[in-house]
């Protein structure tokens, strides 16, 4: 166990080392830097004062030297300063974080809390207008844009009840907080409940059609015995799994909820940070996040090998 | 007894509705007013930047020596009214300007504000100090300005190497605030300090700006407002719909496009809405260093095949301007009459016929129907920039030009201007006063730094000089018309239009103006009060 910890543990640090040199030299790649974006956006390019202010942000140095300032200061919990707030890195992404952790649970809860139930029912009234009604739906999730689906729930607020569901940074109430992230996180969960709720009903169908189905309906079980406890609990698992890659994908759809409904979570900043070339924030966030993944895949695989005495001794 | 009385009774009742009319035209204190901004400015350091994101949330904090009167939307020389200083006069053959300060002005922090303090602005903004700005897109204002002298603590004055009475409109822009000497220019782009109205609160990058009111305020009685919060928004139609919604007293100044203006007014009927031109100038810059358009003719034709109107019709409804370099009038003070404007090849009313000659001049260089000219289009990938580029693209094929459009991100948009790495551009160039010094210096001069097709004309320089020291408004406004026309004759940077944008805000906000020849220079909001 020891051995297969210390390999693992190993792997985790190569793998962090290597996304580590991805996302640095990538974003040097990238054509234009802070002090370009700020001298375009001046009109005007003096060219001693763009040395100067190459200098101050130390992005004049050699790459490999660029590299080993930030992985030493990111491993000693120094994250730097924004070049463009001045602020210190983090005292700029972590306020931001909760906000995106709460809008992308929600969006996850919406997922699994609308699509399973509605895939049970369209798979177990598989035919009937009903399915065909839900089958409808779950496409058009599939087929609308977050944006498009975003702004059409802003403009009908408007027009309809004269309201805007836009972000309140100090909701006052349980109940506000809750309506200030609800709304965003239908509009972003909307995608991701039409697919869970597509693979509920292709993996019920499959589970339903099983001797064992037939056996407990032959003992006399309900319905509802059936489709929840024998059929859903043995169809659930490929739900689960595409719920999990679901939530990576979240992020994508969070920059442009975030953007329609001026949410200023974590997602927009990063687009922000990556529009003005602000190496400590898109380093140090994507480090961060890639952190948090990678530890929790370590983590998982600890637990696998926990319960499964053969992961440790084959792998 | 009973007429006594009955008159009486008149006249109270009609002081009554007097006083009643009275109060409630009388500004109110207090409130907060929202308003959403368009996009997070790099910082919050005027001298800084170049962009009226940064002036209309931090114009407030600061005060300039002079200003143009906050409530008149054109800003005109006869306007300019003072702010730190108490008066000025012209000296020494209109050679040195000295201001007399208002005494008993502080800071936000508390400190008192002296000559010293506008010294040491105007010492950096001149690069003559140790302290020194990270950008200072500004200097070349200043080129006339010798040194900047102090009489005491409330007298400095402003010595210039020859006489140039546009100082003083330059120095009543928005973009000229007075920066206290003891805060450094760093701490001004993250937490700026000033004597004017509003206090700076926060700036949370992407989120909001918050200002407070500043009750040591030196003018009486203002501001009235307890504070402005800006929200920054980016998405347009978030933010219009937020308007619309009531969660915002206005909209971001001159952002309110003519199309999505109906869009308000049809939402939201009682909203107040006005359309101004904002001194912005749309226009192409040519590659005339290098094949083809090193070519006077290709430039020409180029030139004749605008078809002005129909840039206007298309992108504001009518509701644009078309001139030269400068804000043609009534709005604009320098701008050329109608009849010189259509004397000049491209700008008469016959679209059909200046293409006729475009299409001979075309022919003269090599290129006809059966060889037509193929070039990049080169633009900022925005829609303001993009949209003009499009339409240009599809007027140029009628003289026998194939453009393509060649969308650069901002973050490379000027390096690729900087090393001629482009044939056409599509641009936009915003005049934060409406002085052909600002003007002419800033976009034609030889050397400047923003003149990006680097057009050079000797003799035109000389002529910039003569008008610059022309104190007689009439003969100056002569002499600007013929340097505009010649300009526009040499095809230096063909103006194709100059915009008009709107603004909104609900009824119950007071005392705003738009200014109509500026968008850069209107927003210290120390009138701004709400009726509610």
């Amino acid at each position: 166990m020891f051995a297969y910890l210390v390999r693992r543990l190993f792997l985790m640090l190569v793998t962090l080392f290597g996304i580590s040199v991805v996302i640095f030299f990538l974003l040097r790649i990238v054509p234009g830097n802070i002090v370009d974006i700020l001298f375009a956006a001046a009109g005007y390019v003096d060219p001693a004062d763009k040395a100067n202010l190459e200098k101050e942000l130390g992005i004049d140095q050699p790459l490999i030297v660029q590299y080993w300032h930030w992985i030493i200061g990111f491993l000693r919990g120094d994250f730097g300063y924004s070049y463009v707030s001045e602020k210190p890195a983090l005292q700029e992404i972590l306020p931001r974080i909760p906000i995106t952790a709460r809008l992308a649970g929600l969006a996850l809860l919406f997922s699994a809390s609308i699509g399973i139930p509605l895939g049970v029912i369209s798979a177990v009234k598989q035919g009937t207008k009903l399915d065909y009604t839900l089958r409808v739906i779950s496409l058009s999730g599939l087929s609308l844009p977050s944006f498009w689906l975003g702004l059409l729930i802003l403009t009908a607020s408007v027009a309809m009840f004269g309201q805007m569901p836009i972000f309140n940074p100090n909701p006052k109430t349980w109940l506000e907080a809750f309506a200030t992230y609800a709304v965003p996180a239908a509009a972003v969960g909307f995608r991701s409940a039409a697919l869970t709720m597509r693979i509920t009903r292709s993996s019920m169908l499959e589970v339903l059609r099983q001797d064992y189905i037939r056996t407990a309906r032959a003992k006399g079980a309900s319905d509802a015995a059936v489709n929840y406890h024998h059929a859903l609990k043995n169809a659930i698992l490929p739900v689960i799994t595409v719920i999990g890659i679901e939530a990576a994908f979240l992020i994508g759809g969070l920059i442009v909820t975030e953007t329609v409904f001026n949410i200023p979570g974590v997602a927009r900043f990063l687009v922000e940070a990556i529009r003005w070339r602000d190496y400590p924030i898109v380093q140090n966030l994507v480090m961060f996040i890639a952190v948090v993944v990678v530890f929790a895949n370590f983590t998982v695989d600890m637990l696998y090998a926990v319960f499964d005495p053969r992961i440790r001794y084959t792998d | 007894m009973r007429s006594v009385r009955a008159l009486a009774a008149t006249a109270v009742l009609s002081l009554l509705a007097f006083s009643t009319i009275a109060f409630a035209g009388a500004p109110k204190q207090g409130g907060i007013l929202r308003m959403y901004h368009r996009d997070s400015p790099g910082n919050a350091s005027i001298h800084e930047g170049a962009t009226y994101s940064l002036n209309v949330p931090f114009m407030p904090v600061f005060n300039n020596l002079v200003i143009y009167k906050q409530d008149e939307a054109q800003n005109r020389m006869d306007n300019i009214i003072p702010e730190l200083a108490e008066s000025w006069a012209w000296v020494n053959d209109n050679k040195t300007l000295t201001f007399k300060l208002r005494q008993g002005v502080k800071w936000h922090d508390g400190k008192p504000f002296t000559s010293a303090d506008v010294k040491c602005t105007f010492d950096m903004l001149m690069g003559k100090s140790q302290q020194k700005f990270r950008q200072n897109p500004r200097k070349t204002w200043y080129e006339q300005v010798n040194d900047i002298s102090t009489n005491g603590d409330f007298e400095v004055s402003f010595n210039l190497k020859r006489p140039q009475p546009s100082l003083l409109a330059l120095l009543a822009s928005g973009y000229t605030p007075v920066y206290p000497c003891h805060v450094s220019p760093g701490d001004m782009r993250t937490h700026p300090i000033g004597t004017g109205p509003f206090k700076f609160v926060e700036f949370k990058a992407n989120e909001s700006i918050k200002l407070t009111r500043n009750t040591d305020y030196w003018r009486e009685g203002r501001p009235y407002l307890d504070g402005i919060e800006f929200t920054i928004i980016p998405n347009r139609s978030t933010a219009i719909l937020a308007f619309v919604a009531g969660k915002f007293d206005m909209t971001f100044p001159t952002e309110v496009s003519i199309p999505l203006l109906k869009d308000v007014k049809s939402q939201a009927p009682n909203a107040v809405c006005v359309v101004e031109p904002n001194n912005v100038a749309t226009n192409i810059i040519v590659n005339s260093s290098a094949p083809p358009f090193d070519n006077i003719d290709i430039r020409r034709a180029m030139a004749l095949a605008l078809d002005r109107k129909a840039f206007i019709s298309i992108m504001f409804e009518g509701q644009g301007d078309v001139g030269g370099t400068m804000l043609p009038p009534p709005n604009g003070l320098w701008g050329m009459p109608k009849e010189m404007l259509e004397t000049i090849p491209g700008y008469g009313p016959d679209v059909n016929a200046n293409r006729e000659e475009a299409k001979k001049l075309m022919q003269k260089a090599g290129y006809g129907p059966d060889k037509h000219l193929a070039v990049k289009v080169s633009t900022r990938n925005i829609p303001v920039y993009r949209d003009p580029a499009v339409i240009l693209i599809d007027q140029l094929k009628s003289i026998y030009i194939d453009g393509e459009l060649d969308v650069v991100e901002t973050a490379n948009w000027f390096s690729k201007i900087a090393r001629k790495d482009y044939m056409l551009g599509l641009n936009l160039t915003g005049n934060a006063v409406d002085d052909p010094d600002q003007s002419f210096y800033e976009n034609y001069s030889c050397g400047s730094e923003r003149n990006y097709t680097n057009y050079c004309n000797k003799e035109i320089e000389k002529l910039f000089d003569v008008q610059s020291q022309e104190t007689d408004i009439a003969k100056r406004k002569k002499l600007v018309w013929d340097i505009d026309k010649k300009l526009q004759e040499d095809v230096a940077r063909p103006i194709i239009f100059h915009a008009r944008t709107g603004s909104c805000w609900q009824p119950y906000v007071k005392g705003v103006t738009i200014m109509s020849n500026s968008s850069y220079n209107g927003y210290r909001y120390e009138d701004v009060w709400m009726d509610k």
